[in-house]
């Protein structure tokens, strides 16, 4: 039995005067590939932002663990400081400076300057960077930079990586090469991927969380789940309204 | 990579740095020492809220806060003390402690852009409007009156550390000055290249992401705006003892904007723009200052707008992105008059 | 008794006071988030101009209820069009950019009209109430200061034109896909705003001799009213009006007009601390 390495207890939000979040109990077990599927307005982005503190909690919402950690209203920082690595849902990275520099800063957090520097080029190397080091992130295509992000929050070497939609905008042949990168990095990595993109989260495999209206609707095998009548309802139902 | 990535910080221009120094150091034969001594205290000024505003992405709108505390806290202590040493270290010490306060209050407070602006602004009015009104035997710090809108006079110059009889005045004060320029100049130079002013460059950049990659940018802000304003408060320090005295005036809006304008002028993201822009537009100002049709409010205020509008980076910047053109017009002028050339020789293809 | 109706009417005045001086820019920074630091001295054009048309033999009501408002407004036309159009959505740039305004017409005027103070009687003079005398035009002011916040309130929920502009300050897109342009209505509503600027600095004009640089002495306080008072143009400027001109007067009356001043700005750096959407971001959401 693996370790639980994230754990939510009665998690709840309210946003915008609508319960974003109602009483979720997620957990996620060591080294696992999670996807977090629903349609839009499940709640999926905003439990997201409660699991990376980029929403302030309080005790009130309910309460987040990470590895044992009762991590419920700490900041987004001190949770990366824990080895957690997060990719938004809109690519943040430092535009006026270039790839090389934008993975030099993250490496730089967690290594010393020798170790930065064999950090970046592995990282590079990993995520097909090398090609667009020198160039300036803001001149890239929103794939590269998608891609860009990856490799930065990769740097870091986080033993879990949280991604919001990492394949949103990106063309065929990317999403081909980060889902090798994804099953490569889950060798060592507990990850949990946020997407829309269905033929995306067939391809990640693993287990598969499903959302609605704020909470879990279905959880298990990606195939078992997809499969699933009501889940199925859920998708086509809210697309057809 | 020696040394690391320079995110965008150019290196020396030693040939520029040189003639720079050279030119500062010989210039009071020519001009005398009074007008280059204001101009580079004026550069020092902008120097401190260049490196903050254009590396760090952090506009303070009332700068002259700080410039006029190191001021009033060096000419206060001076006359309490009667020596100048410790007044100078005060008057660098003291602004950062209020920066560091204020700074953290906002900083960690996670407030906007705007709203702090708003607050850097109301900060240096209070004071403004505080000195104003302190005139009168009531309002004094030890046995030193505040004088309300007539200042603080006549207190003791720079003396050297231990002996209070060699007195900094004139040529000697003015080469103090330049000194001071340099070291902080250097300072800045050290910190846009160690770890901690790349930080504050990737704040500068998206400060959201920055704090995602686990740093707290709360802190690194409130220490680059102690240290903008440790600097600014020398800046303040030295202003006192060329004007040998202190008024409100050191803490005006006029003061704030002003320095907005020198740096912005001279170009923001770069640390020689700001020296530039105090040195070339406060010689306007003294210029101005000698007529009356022209008023400096006028002129200052045109620039400002003139280059809010068309050049958001500064004149330094622009020449930059000029003198490129011109090297890459240049170069493939060169190419193509080497490629005729070549295809003449070789015409026949051997 | 009296000298609680004159402390009461003090107080009622400092609120008048400053919601009539920063309505204008409240109207700016709602509608369009733009912060218009030139609106101190479009406060003190009203002023010049009602003085030197009274001079000139306008009738001084006129000058001040319709000339100024006009003058002003027209120059805010001309600004918008030449220098805030460009800097939409660059809220810092146009901070910069009207900063330096404010030096410019600053500049202007002190070359066209000098450096001297000039000033206008008040039209109402002062009268007796019990034992203390009261200002009559005081009166007026937070007269025309409650009619200012009334109209503009009943245009902006009641009226076509009122309902468009709220719109384009909600979406811009949704504006110009309904056929509306939101570069017009940006336009009209900086004019407006300069408009009750003028009209501000016309009322005010007969209190205090004008000089060039008192645009100074207006636009901190209606600056920190609107930014404290929050999205929300009316209960906005309002509330924080409210606040300030209570503390302002009451600190006042137990230290020194300075001080009063100091106490608003060190408040307004607090409020503007824990409420960093203003007061109505906070509290009275979705009122105009």
């Amino acid at each position: 039995m693996s370790e639980t390495v994230v754990d939510t207890r009665d998690l709840s939000m309210r946003f915008g005067g609508v319960q974003a979040v109602n009483n979720v109990n997620f957990s996620l077990a060591d080294r696992e590939l999670r996807c977090l599927i629903g349609p839009n307005g499940a709640g999926k982005s905003t439990f997201f932002k409660c699991l990376t503190g980029q929403i302030r909690l309080d005790h009130s919402h309910g309460r987040v663990f990470i590895r044992g950690q009762d991590v419920t209203g700490w900041r987004a920082y001190e949770i990366v400081r824990l080895g957690v690595g997060i990719k938004t849902q809109v690519p943040s990275v430092m535009n006026g400076l270039s790839v090389e520099e934008n993975l030099w800063l993250s490496a730089r957090r967690v290594g010393t300057r020798e170790q930065t520097e064999a950090t970046v080029a592995e990282v590079m190397q990993q995520v097909s960077l090398e090609a667009i080091a020198r160039r300036l992130v803001g001149e890239l295509s929103h794939g590269q930079r998608q891609l860009v992000e990856i490799g930065l929050v990769l740097a870091q070497r986080p033993w879990l990586l949280l991604l919001d939609e990492p394949a949103a905008g990106i063309t065929g042949a990317e999403a081909d090469q980060l889902v090798q990168i994804i099953h490569e990095v889950n060798r060592s990595t507990t990850i949990v991927v946020v997407d829309h993109d269905m033929q995306f989260v067939r391809m990640l495999g693993g287990r598969v969380t499903v959302m609605h209206q704020g909470a879990i609707l279905r959880e298990g095998p990606v195939d078992e789940v997809l499969a699933d009548a009501k889940v199925r309802e859920v998708y086509i139902g809210s697309r057809a309204r | 990579m020696t040394g690391g990535p320079t995110f965008g910080v150019g290196r020396i221009r030693w040939g520029w740095f040189i003639v720079g120094c050279v030119v500062v150091l010989l210039l009071p034969a020519v001009t005398g020492t009074n007008t280059p001594t204001l101009l580079l205290i004026w550069a020092l000024f902008a120097l401190s809220l260049g490196l903050m505003w254009g590396f760090a992405g952090i506009l303070s709108f009332g700068h002259a806060a700080y410039f006029g505390l190191g001021a009033y806290t060096y000419a206060i202590a001076a006359m309490t003390v009667g020596e100048s040493t410790g007044p100078l270290l005060l008057a660098i010490v003291l602004p950062a402690a209020a920066a560091a306060v204020i700074g953290a209050m906002m900083f960690y407070g996670r407030i906007s852009d705007v709203y702090m602006g708003v607050i850097t602004l109301v900060v240096t009015l209070i004071l403004f409007k505080f000195m104003n009104a302190t005139a009168g035997d009531a309002y004094h710090i030890g046995s030193v009156r505040l004088g309300g809108f007539n200042g603080i006079p006549a207190f003791p110059i720079l003396n050297l550390p231990g002996d209070p009889s060699v007195t900094a005045f004139g040529t000697p004060f003015y080469y103090v000055v330049c000194v001071a320029l340099l070291l902080c100049y250097l300072l800045c130079r050290w910190i846009l290249g160690s770890f901690f002013g790349k930080v504050l460059i990737g704040i500068r950049e998206n400060e959201a992401r920055v704090e995602l990659l686990g740093y707290s940018a709360p802190a690194y802000k409130t220490a680059i705006f102690t240290i903008s304003a440790g600097m600014a408060g020398l800046a303040g320090c030295l202003f006192a003892n060329w004007a040998e005295i202190v008024t409100p005036g050191v803490f005006s809006l006029g003061q704030s904007a002003e320095v907005i304008i020198w740096t912005i002028v001279g170009g923001l993201g770069t640390l020689v723009g700001p020296i530039v822009g105090a040195i070339v537009l406060g010689y306007l100002k003294l210029l101005l200052g000698q007529q009356t049709l022209i008023d400096n409010s006028l002129v200052l205020g045109a620039i400002l707008i003139l280059v809010v509008l068309l050049l958001p980076s500064g004149l330094l910047p622009a020449l930059a992105r000029w003198r490129a053109r011109r090297d890459r017009a240049s170069v493939s002028r060169r190419q193509a008059s080497s490629t005729r050339r070549r295809r003449g020789h070789r015409g026949d293809g051997s | 008794m009296d000298y609680a109706a004159v402390v009461f009417l003090e107080i009622l005045y400092m609120i008048a006071f400053l919601a009539l001086t920063s309505a204008g820019l409240a109207v700016v920074f709602g509608m369009m988030r733009v912060i218009n630091l030139a609106h101190g001295e479009f406060v003190m054009i009203g002023g010049y101009v009602t003085i030197f048309a009274n001079r000139a033999g306008i009738d001084i009501w006129f000058a001040m209820l319709v000339l100024a408002p006009l003058v002003v407004g027209a120059i805010g036309l001309v600004v918008e069009r030449l220098v805030i159009r460009h800097l939409y959505g660059r809220m810092i740039d146009t901070m910069l950019a009207t900063w330096g305004l404010s030096l410019l017409m600053v500049g202007l005027v002190t070359l066209i009209f000098g450096n001297t103070a000039v000033s206008v009687t008040a039209p109402i003079q002062s009268y007796q109430a019990g034992a203390y005398q009261m200002g009559g035009y005081n009166l007026f002011i937070i007269a025309i200061a409650i009619l200012v916040m009334l109209v503009l309130w009943l245009i902006l929920r009641y009226t076509r034109v009122g309902l468009i502009a709220r719109g384009a300050m909600q979406s811009a897109d949704v504006a110009s896909a309904l056929g509306y342009n939101p570069q017009k209505i940006y336009m009209w509503t900086f004019t407006a705003g300069a408009a009750l600027s003028g009209l501000a600095g016309g009322v005010l004009a007969p209190l205090t001799g004008l000089l060039p640089s008192s645009g100074s002495l207006y636009i901190a306080k209606s600056f920190i009213t609107v930014i404290t008072g929050g999205a929300a143009i009316i209960s906005g400027t309002l509330a924080s009006s409210m606040i300030f001109g209570t503390i302002n007067q009451i600190v006042s009356f137990g230290s020194t007009p300075v001080i009063g001043e100091i106490a608003m700005l060190a408040l307004a750096i607090v409020l503007l601390r824990l409420m960093p959407q203003g007061i109505t971001g906070r509290f009275f959401k979705n009122s105009t």
